[in-house]
């Protein structure tokens, strides 16, 4: 994965290169020492080549996460979220959380509280969006219903793409 | 024999042996200025890197609200070496003004403007123009905090010119307000129609170049100054300046990376010390100190309208510096370009102290 | 009369005499106008006729005579307030729940004006302190005038009344930081100045929190009285639910109760509360856990143990935030890893929930993970490291042929002058 810049890969990437810069340093002859500067600057080139096309090279081939992250991101399968569950997924630099409604409903908002910034969780059993640091409550629809949190928390838009649950930040 | 059939056929259709000749008889005059020769084709050649690493960029660059800050952020660390290309990027383009205010003040201390040569200076002027606003739309495009409010306050002061200030503004921003939609218009600007004036001036600017020879100063004769043979000297000559830049942009890139910062939020409160790149801090000090009412009129206002003014002189330097040479008026000149230089520094200091 | 006045007044057709209390509307608007003209007076009257003018009473419609009763249509001053009328002038502090209670305690009645509010203010006041007190003839304790004001009165809601949320401790504090007026009731006067002192009290007061609890939230406000230790967890519990469920299900629990220690406060103390840190756990100096347990025993050794938990997640936490840190400033990009150590805090502060139970083996649930993911952290900084000094070497590597080409260019150039020198072409600039 990492290649130093060495020089066998420099002739490997320029080969084509040789004419040009055979021209511009060997058109004079004769005696031994002007040979030899030659000789050293035709294959310094080269590997300058080499130096500046490898990272080129590197750069245009295809990185392994071929996408830059989006204002939407993939927060699940479709049946992975049992009815009447919720998860924790990454949205960028923030967490958020997918809740799958007792009614079967997809339903994404931002996991941070919003009185101290703890990190939000689904209770089956009360089925609401608690937070477990000030007992903070917040209904499906992310309205803050009881406890300490001032305003309600931030809801996503949610699709259903093939067997992919997206979420997208509106 | 193929070389020289090859040969041959080109020189049929492109003329090539005759353009071999002419570039075999260009020659540089000698003298104690000569090394200012070398600026111009130094900011050439940033360009060119400015070209290959843009082009390069535009493979994975995505130029929206939503997605311009998180592409580039791929580009830092999915991408191979893209963090390489991304801070050469963005280091050549200020080498590149650097070496374009070294080339330019070089050409008018040596009054290298006089006639026959005025179109050459126009051409560049324009072209350092075009560089500034390729800086300008360059640096919205990451879609950064200090970027989208640098760019809110930069296209402010434009809007406060009088008449034409609110069009112009509407039209940079492509609305009232600073937007994704700002964002979609400077890139156009950036990689389509600044390009497209620049690679123009650029020929025209070149052209005119070869077809005068280069300019020597007044104090030297013209017709018994020392001459260097273009082709191989100064051009090996040009090409160490150029590898040595390369080897200062990669050192650049590689030790300094250029910041990503965080992303921006048009509803989040200006953070503060917002600074233009360092090209612009003269100006926006100057508009600091600048007291709020002068007489009756806008201090601002005021304030842009001499910036107005002074672009205008610069464009018509050739015409106002008159041959013969006069005395009186050349110690003038050189008073104002020394005086243009101390208050671009000092005013660039104080902004950075400040 | 303002055009207001009459209209709020029109809005309440129905109040009318629903108990032969609120007197009918001509007389109630004469009382209005004597209300207005008393204002302007000097009168002996004025003061507490222009602070009616901002209570939530005389919004309602309400007026002197709702409260004070007598009979405001006749024109004699002296037979419009006369006791048999049932004029009260001035109630004593005995009297003040009753007048109060005349409508506060009335359901039907209270309907009318705010369907939502309570009426059993009166009633919770005899089971407070204050109400036990004055029912056994202190006349210096607290009624309803003493917090809410008299003439005064305002919503709750409203930012100026002197119980809403952030002007609650001040109110209380009239009294019970007074220690000349408190004297003779034995119990201490520096709750509010603990209280300031608070991490509550800085979350209501500089946050501007109001959600934060005050006094009232503790204690109850019109039942006020202390909630006994064994209730404690209860209290806190409204907003620490978890570390209260916690505690209760935990082999403290009997026997704080059993030894009169105060649930939550025999660690966290009550009005003075501070922010908790994790010096507070273990067997340190500034440990709580040492002033039961001493060496040897079980919970001596479970002490020690959580802490140590905690404090290898932590360490483990901020080690690797400082290689990261190390990293960014270095100009490398780990925002991503940066935000998985969000991940690794969150596990940490949930053990330092978790210590409630007094089981190292719960705390070790969650340290155990937190611990894997700061790992992960800390590897993804060292990997930035690396790919840091990875391209110093690629740098160092692809300078040294800039640098060896630039000067193997310049040798050509002098060969290729020198040879020219001959020829007279050119210079000796290379020289």
């Amino acid at each position: 994965m990492r290649n130093n810049f060495s020089l066998s890969d420099a002739k490997k990437n320029a080969k084509s290169c040789v004419v040009a810069t055979g021209i511009l340093v060997t058109r004079f002859g004769t005696p031994g020492r002007r040979r030899f500067l030659d000789y050293l600057l035709g294959t310094t080139v080269l590997a300058t080549l080499g130096a500046i096309l490898y990272p080129i090279f590197r750069f245009i081939s295809p990185p392994q996460i071929v996408e830059a992250a989006k204002n939407s991101v993939i927060a699940g399968k479709v049946g992975e979220l049992a009815v009447n569950a919720g998860k924790i997924f990454k949205f960028g630099s923030k967490p958020g959380i997918l809740v799958r409604t007792p009614t079967g409903d997809l339903k994404a908002f931002s996991a941070v509280c919003t009185h101290l910034e703890c990190i939000v969780q689904y209770r089956s059993d009360t089925k609401q969006i608690w937070c477990a640091c000030h007992n903070g409550q917040y209904n499906l629809n992310g309205q803050n219903i009881g406890g300490p949190p001032p305003r309600p928390l931030e809801e996503y838009a949610v699709n259903i793409r093939g067997d992919e649950i997206v979420v997208t930040k509106s | 024999m193929r070389a020289e059939t090859i040969r041959a056929w080109l020189d049929e259709r492109m003329a090539i042996n005759s353009l071999a000749e002419a570039a075999r008889h260009k020659e540089i005059p000698l003298h104690r200025q000569t090394v200012w020769y070398y600026f111009g084709g130094v900011t050439l050649f940033l360009f060119t890197v400015q070209v290959v690493t843009g082009i390069l960029l535009l493979l994975y660059y995505r130029p929206s609200a939503e997605n311009a800050f998180e592409s580039v952020q791929f580009i830092m660390t999915e991408v191979k070496f893209g963090w390489l290309i991304r801070s050469v990027h963005s280091w050549s383009a200020n080498l590149m003004i650097a070496t374009l205010f070294i080339h330019m003040f070089s050409v008018y201390f040596l009054r290298a403007y006089r006639p026959p040569r005025e179109m050459t200076w126009l051409s560049g002027v324009l072209l350092l123009f075009i560089a500034i606003g390729f800086g300008f739309s360059g640096y919205l495009l990451p879609w950064n905090k200090l970027a989208f409010f640098a760019t809110k306050v930069g296209t402010e002061i434009a809007g406060v010119v009088p008449l034409v200030g609110r069009p112009v503004l509407r039209f940079l921003r492509g609305g009232d307000d600073v937007t994704g939609g700002t964002l979609t218009r400077f890139f156009g600007f950036h990689v389509a129609v600044l390009p497209a004036m620049a690679t123009a001036l650029i020929t025209i600017h070149v052209l005119l170049v070869q077809l005068h020879g280069m300019s020597v100063p007044a104090r030297y004769d013209e017709k018994s100054v020392k001459r260097m043979k273009f082709f191989p000297n100064f051009f090996l000559r040009d090409l160490i300046g150029w590898i040595l830049a390369i080897g200062v942009l990669a050192a650049l890139a590689a030790l300094f990376p250029w910041e990503l910062g965080e992303k921006a939020d048009p509803f989040a409160p200006a953070p503060a010390g917002i600074k233009p790149e360092w090209y612009f801090i003269f100006m926006f000090q100057t508009l600091k100190f600048i007291p709020a009412k002068i007489l009756i009129f806008d201090g601002e206002v005021i304030g842009i309208l001499a910036f107005g003014l002074c672009g205008l002189l610069l464009f018509l330097v050739p015409f106002l510096d008159k041959s013969p040479v006069h005395p009186k008026r050349r110690l003038i000149f050189n008073l104002c370009g020394v005086l243009a230089l101390l208050y671009i520094a000092v005013m660039t200091i104080v902004g950075y102290l400040t | 009369m303002n055009q207001q006045e009459n209209e709020s007044y029109k809005r309440q057709p129905s109040l009318i005499s629903k108990a032969g209390l609120l007197l009918p509307r001509a007389v109630k608007r004469c009382c209005s106008l004597a209300l207005i003209s008393m204002a302007g007076l000097e009168g002996r009257l004025s003061a507490p006729v222009s602070q009616m003018n901002d209570s939530i009473h005389h919004q309602r419609g309400l007026s002197c005579n709702d409260c004070h009763g007598g009979d405001p249509t006749l024109e004699d001053e002296r037979a419009s307030m006369d006791p048999r009328k049932g004029y009260i002038a001035r109630p004593q502090p005995a009297q003040v729940p009753a007048f109060c209670g005349k409508c506060h305690s009335d359901a039907y009645l209270m309907k009318k004006f705010n369907p939502a509010l309570r009426v059993d203010q009166e009633q919770e006041y005899f089971t407070s302190m204050h109400g036990r007190l004055l029912q056994s003839g202190d006349q210096r304790v607290a009624t309803c005038i003493s917090c809410h004001g008299s003439h005064n009165i305002r919503s709750v809601s409203d930012a100026l009344s002197s119980v809403y949320a952030t002007n609650v401790a001040e109110t209380c504090a009239k009294c019970h930081a007074n220690a000349d007026y408190m004297r003779g009731y034995q119990i201490p006067t520096d709750q509010y100045a603990n209280y300031k002192t608070s991490v509550h009290a800085r979350a209501l007061y500089e946050r501007q929190d109001v959600s934060a609890p005050t006094c009232n939230d503790c204690h109850g406000n019109h039942g006020a009285t202390p909630p006994g230790v064994a209730s404690v967890a209860n209290v806190c519990g409204q907003c620490h639910a978890r570390q209260s469920e916690l505690f209760q299900s935990s082999p403290h629990k009997a026997v704080f109760d059993e030894r009169q220690i105060g649930e939550c406060i025999g660690c966290h103390s009550n009005h003075g509360i501070k922010q908790p840190g994790d010096q507070m756990l273990g067997v340190g100096s500034g440990a709580v856990c040492i002033n039961c347990h001493k060496q040897g025993d079980t919970g001596y050794a479970v002490a020690a143990a959580m802490r140590s938990k905690i404090d290898d997640l932590s360490a483990s936490i901020d080690r690797s935030n400082g290689i990261l840190n190390r990293a960014e400033r270095a100009g490398m990009e780990v925002s991503r890893p940066k935000f998985d150590m969000r991940e690794a805090i969150d596990e940490l502060t949930h053990a330092r929930v978790l210590i409630h139970t007094s089981s190292t083996a719960e705390v070790e649930k969650v340290t155990g993970p937190g611990l894997d993911i700061a790992k992960k952290g800390y590897q993804a900084g060292v990997a930035a490291l690396v790919e840091r000094s990875y391209r110093r070497k690629g740098l160092a590597v692809s300078l040294f042929f800039i640098l060896f080409l630039a000067a193997l260019i310049y040798l050509k150039v002098r060969e290729i002058e020198s040879r020219e020198a001959g020829g007279g072409l050119s210079s000796n600039e290379a020289a």
